[in-house]
């Protein structure tokens, strides 16, 4: 009982609850816009990666040298470095104003594009040859061909590693108390810095991303199911 | 129907067809055998494009297939192709297979398209499948699907790459029946085969390739009797008496 008390000097007394909803809403956005972001950019880059039309047939494709070169720098640095090279070497000056949430969500959105596009390229890749070329020898075009065989297979072998991605993105976001973003982590550091609680207010903001990201994957599970047939 | 003109294939620096000129006409059921490696799957899949043609040309029904002003894909509405390894469609139903591309390529309308289909269907014998999803067929019925949806586009011509050699041997049979039928229909045929049976039951005309040259065009009576190339006669010696 003695305990109880304790956890609601650190967690009710002053309000300090609303710093955990209140980063609990910045991390969430901050998700959503990379999410967003990852997934427009990442199916554009796979498309680059995988284009071979007139005249870069067989040689030379700027478009996917171009994707590759993408891909090969977002994932060959840090998130914590892009985080910061954008908000202190590009979103400077005139751009300063720019709120935080929307710098974090471009760099984790920028980030998270080279991933997705590496696993749609390899879900497109993945599938048997024989499968376009069957619907190339009826007389589908490229984009039939993609429409209605190819993305529909692509995309339930993608999914799975898709939902990984953005759980991994979710977590990721915890990183943004680099840039003075006020998201989950950086809340469980205030009420800490309030109350010298130094376990609680990290168990708390634990919890709460294992529930958001086991709502996440039941809800992807379900539409997974829905997929498949 | 099909004019082959000096057509050259390489992959890189390997030359896999040196040279190739033939004519086939309408209604000719044309087999192409030959040792594994000889250029024959390369050869048949240069007819409709599926390999890009170094050199030479393929005319097929007057329509130059290397002139960069033809569209591909309307020729291959023409011109059908069973895969060895059948490559049905396996998000699809058997009955959506056969209505794809019927319906996404040549627009027509979806009653008229079930109807054909079904009708194709009862022909090779699989009626009572049409709402099952490939994967739970036998390679033998997944053969004779891939034969119906390539005959749902009414093509006038229909290319086969080793349709039987992915089998188990009681299954070959039931596949070479519907291709039996159809070569008697009058469809124009181009089957490249390890069934010496069916070449020499079936087929009208025999080539016989080897190091990416026909080396023999015959009948399959002269050419399984009396072989004028030394080739030849060693790849049949091979295959017929084992």
């Amino acid at each position: 009982m003695a305990y109880l008390e304790t956890l609601k000097g650190i967690f009710i007394d002053g309000d300090r609850y609303m710093y955990i909803l209140k980063g609990l809403l910045f991390s969430i956005n901050v998700t959503i816009l990379a999410a967003i972001i990852g997934i427009v950019l990442g199916v554009v880059l796979a498309l680059c990666r995988l284009s071979r039309f007139y005249p870069f047939k067989n040689k030379f494709n700027p478009l996917s040298q171009g994707a590759l070169i993408y891909v090969d720098l977002i994932r060959g640095t840090p998130a914590v470095v892009q985080l910061m090279v954008l908000a202190n070497v590009i979103f400077v000056g005139s751009l300063r104003d720019v709120p935080i949430l929307v710098v974090a969500g471009l760099a984790f959105g920028l980030n998270s594009a080279a991933y997705v596009a590496e696993i749609i390229r390899a879900g497109i890749e993945g599938l048997d040859k024989g499968q376009s070329e069957a619907a190339r020898a009826l007389g589908m075009n490229y984009i039939t061909t993609m429409k209605e065989v190819i993305v529909p297979q692509a995309v339930r072998k993608i999914l799975p590693t898709l939902v990984s991605e953005f759980i991994s993105l979710l977590k990721e976001t915890s990183i943004v108390g680099f840039i003075g973003g006020v998201d989950l982590l950086r809340s469980a550091n205030i009420i800490t810095s309030q109350t010298y609680r130094g376990v609680e207010p990290l168990l708390a903001v634990g919890i709460i991303y294992l529930i958001l990201t086991s709502l996440f994957t039941k809800f992807m599970r379900k539409i997974e199911e829905k997929v498949k047939n | 129907m099909i004019k082959i003109e000096n057509l050259y294939k390489s992959y890189g620096d390997l030359e896999v067809i040196k040279g190739i000129t033939k004519n086939i006409d309408k209604g000719e059921v044309v087999a192409v055998i030959g040792p594994s490696g000889s250029g024959k799957s390369t050869f048949l899949r240069c007819i409709n494009m599926m390999e890009d043609i170094t050199s030479g040309k393929v005319v097929v029904q007057g329509k130059d297939l290397t002139d960069p002003k033809v569209n591909i894909n309307k020729v291959r509405q023409n011109v059908g192709m069973v895969f060895q390894h059948f490559n049905l469609f396996p998000h699809k139903t058997v009955l959506e297979n056969l209505m794809l591309a019927p319906m996404k390529v040549k627009k027509m309308k979806k009653a008229e398209v079930m109807e054909k289909s079904k009708n194709l269907l009862k022909k090779v014998g699989l009626e009572d499948k049409a709402d099952v999803y490939p994967d739970s067929l036998s390679g033998g019925q997944k053969q004779r699907i891939a034969i119906a949806r390539a005959l749902a586009m009414e093509p006038d011509v229909l290319l086969f790459d080793e349709p039987t050699s992915a089998l188990d041997p009681e299954m070959v049979r039931e596949v070479l029946d519907v291709m039996r039928d159809l070569a008697k229909s009058g469809m124009t045929m181009i089957v490249v085969t390890h069934e010496m049976g069916f070449a020499k039951s079936v087929a009208n005309r025999v080539f016989f390739i080897d190091y990416g040259v026909i080396l023999e065009d015959a009948s399959p009576k002269k050419l399984f009797e009396t072989p004028t190339h030394e080739r030849t006669k060693e790849f049949l010696d091979k295959v017929l008496n084992h």
